[in-house]
């Protein structure tokens, strides 16, 4: 096997015509003929929801699948700040161009220009949407949508619902996926877990799924799978991820021939609530809109254990600003992040474990009266006192960086379909929209773009140039029985092996190598290492951990031990590709490759590409394609943000 | 973290229950070494690996987000909904809000409508049902107006999202005696009703959504706002009473 240049399917032309000509190209399906098609949507998040709602409308018959008790519940609901749109409402010099190059730059120019620049252009068409739906988003007293800014921004392009725009967005695109749900076009699977893809003549034609309720396995055939099941965070054990979210979607399509992309690109999120005790579960952001009046500082010496309104003026470093005095505290997160750690490194940091850096309100609460802050930051304030027992109207929020987000994922085409024909993947689950560092309030914008505007167009174009009905697929081929043989027999393994350590042991250890050594920073000999001791963990936990119960009725631990044998293998291959990418960029940082002012140093020459990574078995080293990155329309520079 | 470091000692009275058709039990469990500054769920965590670890089957519960957004947690603790604090979510809640040597019981949401599946873990699909009997707008995909075209007096977008930050936990019909759904689906209808996206369907959305509540075998309201005082977003019983009365004005105009 040797290693392939692959293509995007980029179409030809301007950019800013790109996705207009493409949708004239596109093959239509009648509609009469709709009705002939089933697709399967796995995950009911931004992404799933909206693909499946909008699927439905057009006469597809659609299943759809949760892990959930209710699709309502996936984890787009959390997302707390915004979602960006080019409405340019405020006047302020905004634009589709600006924001396509916003979101280039702040990727660090590791994303596909033309996904990029479609993404831009379809913002505006989400916020009419979801204002059509009912969303209650802000507005101001005339009644009309209100705006604030995010990093990596010089204008307010952010809608937003207090601070729970995700969950108000999610709802929107839950209650219209219900409304089809009720006019019988959609069939609604929860408490579902996808366990394989089924391919049959080398095309996408259905999954095996757990019922957690009942544990029994089921098959489910269609002409398309679309994959939206989001990030595979948690594979650092302690994230801002759901504990549910997981990779096994993805990772068991990648084991059927799926390229993964880009897999080293993670995100930490700057503004999280720090890390305390042992039995910690999760880690729990505060939204990086606080940025807008919170002012970030450490002790300009060190060790001094003061207290922080103690702390006079003159010994506060307020460093994003001083390094940064254009965009201040509104650098993009891998800035911020990267600063902290750097702050806490040279002994600065603060809290009882030294391990966090200050968020300061005092000078907004004294310009703007304690009522104003507290309209716009209340739920966030109180979120953050129920957990540290701390008010941050009086002392300042202690915050450090935490995994929240990961840009790699499944590579995909324009048309959000991966390399196996019949098998797209929208959302955070692929990998093609923000390179190597997401901005604020563009996951948002991504989910709802590809499921609300692209794949209902691609999908049909598969459709009518595949005509992949034409082969009648049964849940009864030796494919299906294949796939859910192969399942059940992981399952039954798991259960056999009855070791002496929990699955949350082993994802404990697996969260330590990554954080240690595939985290904020990251360099030749760590990865090497953490390449090493994830496959010794990896063995050590197929024989010896500890999976209770039977596979017959819901158990917890099962569904665990499940996602922790893909998140170990995931995790080798992350630490792979940023062994592999010498140079650093966005989220990825390799100490290597830095400028003197230790700011992320890219290698255009050598890797302005895609690394799309091809599964070759157990025991053989992954074959890593490579999709050239072409920037036509912003030049490659340094980012700079001073 | 927090400012009390003093650990706790607990005892635990937790309900288990195999299945559906199973009876069901209390179950003690002794807690030592408890920090404040865990979650309840945490808690829970390390009650559930002692468990793994000694070869028996954990404590079914239902989590997720653990930021209290999801509304996939429930519980009823001490026989409050996501127990003593008040608007917060049970994964939300931290140890420190109880005392050393406390006695805590905890059992899953009772209602006809929400079955249990396993120990503390409940179905809720008949809330999903609800909202496919009309919790939306009836509008496609495609290409609205522009946004700004619908200008919505801020007080109404403010009340829509007042209502609108339900997050469908359940914990209104857990804490009803009647085990009433009211203040979850009036918190939808009145979202729509508030809004003029919603208008057009206003009439049809509140009887069919009020007539499924009923279908579903959730209770009546009768005033009691027990709903109002455990829901962890606060959501406010007068939308009870808009639902009541465009219910009523959609019985005696409605065509159909």
């Amino acid at each position: 096997m040797t290693t392939k240049k692959l293509d995007g399917k980029v179409p030809e032309g301007p950019i800013q015509e790109k996705w207009d000509k493409h949708k004239f190209n596109m093959k239509l399906v009648n509609p009469a003929n709709k009705r002939k098609f089933n697709v399967i949507v796995v995950g009911t998040g931004l992404a799933g929801a909206s693909a499946a709602a909008s699927l439905a409308e057009l006469g597809y018959n659609v299943q759809s699948f949760c892990i959930q008790d209710s699709p309502r519940r996936a984890h787009s609901i959390a997302a707390q700040g915004g979602v960006n749109a080019a409405k340019n409402y405020p006047n302020d010099g905004d634009s589709v161009w600006r924001l396509f190059y916003d979101t280039v730059k702040g990727g660090d120019y590791r994303a596909r220009e033309a996904n990029v620049y479609r993404l831009a252009q379809v913002a505006n068409n989400i916020i009419d949407q979801c204002v059509a739906q009912g969303v209650p988003f802000a507005r101001d007293y005339g009644g009309f949508l209100a705006n604030r800014s995010f990093g990596g921004a010089q204008v307010s392009r952010t809608f937003y619902a207090r601070g729970q725009t995700g969950q108000q967005l999610l709802l929107g695109a839950y209650s219209a996926m219900m409304k089809e749900v009720s006019k019988g076009k959609i069939k609604l699977y929860t408490r579902r877990e996808m366990l394989d893809l089924v391919m049959v003549n080398g095309k996408a034609r259905g999954i095996i799924t757990r019922n957690v309720v009942t544990g029994e396995i089921e098959r489910y055939a269609a002409d398309a799978v679309l994959l939206c099941t989001g990030g595979y965070g948690n594979v650092y054990f302690l994230s801002t991820n759901a504990m549910a979210s997981n990779c096994s979607a993805a990772w068991r399509a990648h084991k059927r021939g799926a390229y993964f992309a880009n897999p080293c690109y993670t995100q930490i999120h700057p503004t999280c609530i720090p890390v305390h005790g042992d039995h910690q579960s999760k880690l729990t952001l505060m939204s990086e809109s606080l940025r807008n009046d919170g002012r970030v500082w450490v002790p300009k010496n060190q060790d001094d254990k003061r207290a922080p309104n103690d702390i006079p003026e003159e010994d506060r470093d307020y460093y994003l600003e001083r390094k940064y005095p254009s965009f201040g505290n509104l650098v993009p997160r891998d800035v911020a992040s990267r600063n902290a750690k750097q702050a806490v490194d040279e002994g600065k940091g603060v809290g009882s474990t030294g391990v966090a850096v200050y968020l300061d309100f005092r000078d907004a609460i004294k310009r703007d009266g304690k009522d104003v802050v507290a309209a716009k930051y209340g739920n966030l304030f109180d979120m953050y006192e129920r957990i540290t027992d701390d008010d941050p109207y009086q002392v300042p929020m202690r915050i450090y960086p935490a995994v929240h987000y990961t840009m790699g994922g499944l590579w995909v085409d324009y048309n959000l379909q991966s390399n196996i024909p019949g098998l797209f993947v929208l959302g955070e689950a692929n990998f093609s929209d923000h390179g190597a560092n997401r901005l604020g309030a563009s996951a948002l914008m991504q989910g709802l773009a590809d499921g609300y505007f692209v794949a209902p167009y691609t999908l049909g174009n598969y459709f009518a140039s595949e005509k992949p009905e034409q082969e009648k697929v049964t849940t009864d081929a030796p494919e299906f029985e294949a796939a859910h043989k192969e399942s059940r027999d992981k399952l039954e393994r798991l259960l056999s092996i009855n070791g002496s350590r929990t699955t949350d042991d082993f994802h404990r250890d697996l969260g330590k190598i990554m954080w240690e050594y595939v985290g904020m920073a990251r360099n030749e000999e760590g990865l090497k290492k953490a390449i090493s001791e994830i496959k010794n963990l990896k063995e050590q936990f197929w024989k010896d951990v500890k999976v209770t119960g039977t596979n017959t009725n819901i158990n917890t631990e099962l569904e665990k031990a499940n996602r922790v044998a893909d998140f170990l293998e995931l995790g080798e291959l992350m630490a792979r590709d940023a062994l592999e990418r010498r140079e650093s960029c966005g989220g990825h940082f390799r100490e290597e490759s830095q400028t003197e002012e230790n700011e992320a140093k890219r290698d255009d020459e050598n890797f302005a590409h895609v690394a799309a990574w091809e599964w070759q078995g157990e025991d053989t080293e992954p074959l890593r394609h490579v999709e050239e990155l072409s920037f036509e329309n912003v030049a490659l520079t340094q980012r700079s943000y001073k | 973290m927090g400012n009390n470091t003093q650990s706790m000692n607990i005892h635990l009275k937790v309900w288990r229950q195999k299945d559906r058709l199973d009876k069901g039990n209390m179950e003690d469990h002794k807690m030592d070494n408890v920090s404040p500054d865990m979650s309840f769920l945490e808690m829970l965590d390390v009650l559930n690996e002692k468990l793994v670890r000694e070869g028996k089957d954990p404590i079914a519960f239902d989590h997720d987000c653990r930021e209290g957004i999801c509304g996939m947690c429930s519980l009823m603790i001490n026989g409050q909904a996501h127990g003593p604090e008040s608007e917060t979510t049970t994964c939300q809640l931290h140890m420190r809000k109880f005392k050393n040597g406390d006695t805590i019981v905890v059992e899953p949401w009772r209602a006809r409508a929400f079955p249990v599946e396993k120990d503390l873990m409940v179905d809720r699909s008949a809330f999903d049902e609800i909202i496919a009997a009309g919790g939306f707008v009836n509008v496609n995909t495609g290409n609205p107006q522009d946004a700004n075209c619908l200008p919505i007096s801020k007080e109404n977008a403010d009340l829509a999202m007042d209502a609108a930050a339900c997050i469908g936990c359940g914990a209104c019909v857990a804490s009803c005696k009647n085990a009433s759904a009211m203040l979850f689906v009036s918190a939808k209808v009145s979202q729509l009703a508030l809004l003029p996206q919603g208008q057009v369907e206003a009439e049809e959305r509140v009887q069919s959504m009020v007539n499924k509540m009923d279908e579903l075998g959730f209770g009546n309201c009768t005033n009691e706002a027990e709903c109002e005082a455990s829901c962890p977003k606060g959501i406010n019983i007068s939308n009870i009473a808009r639902m009541n009365r465009d219910f009523l004005k959609a019985s005696i105009v409605s065509k159909s």
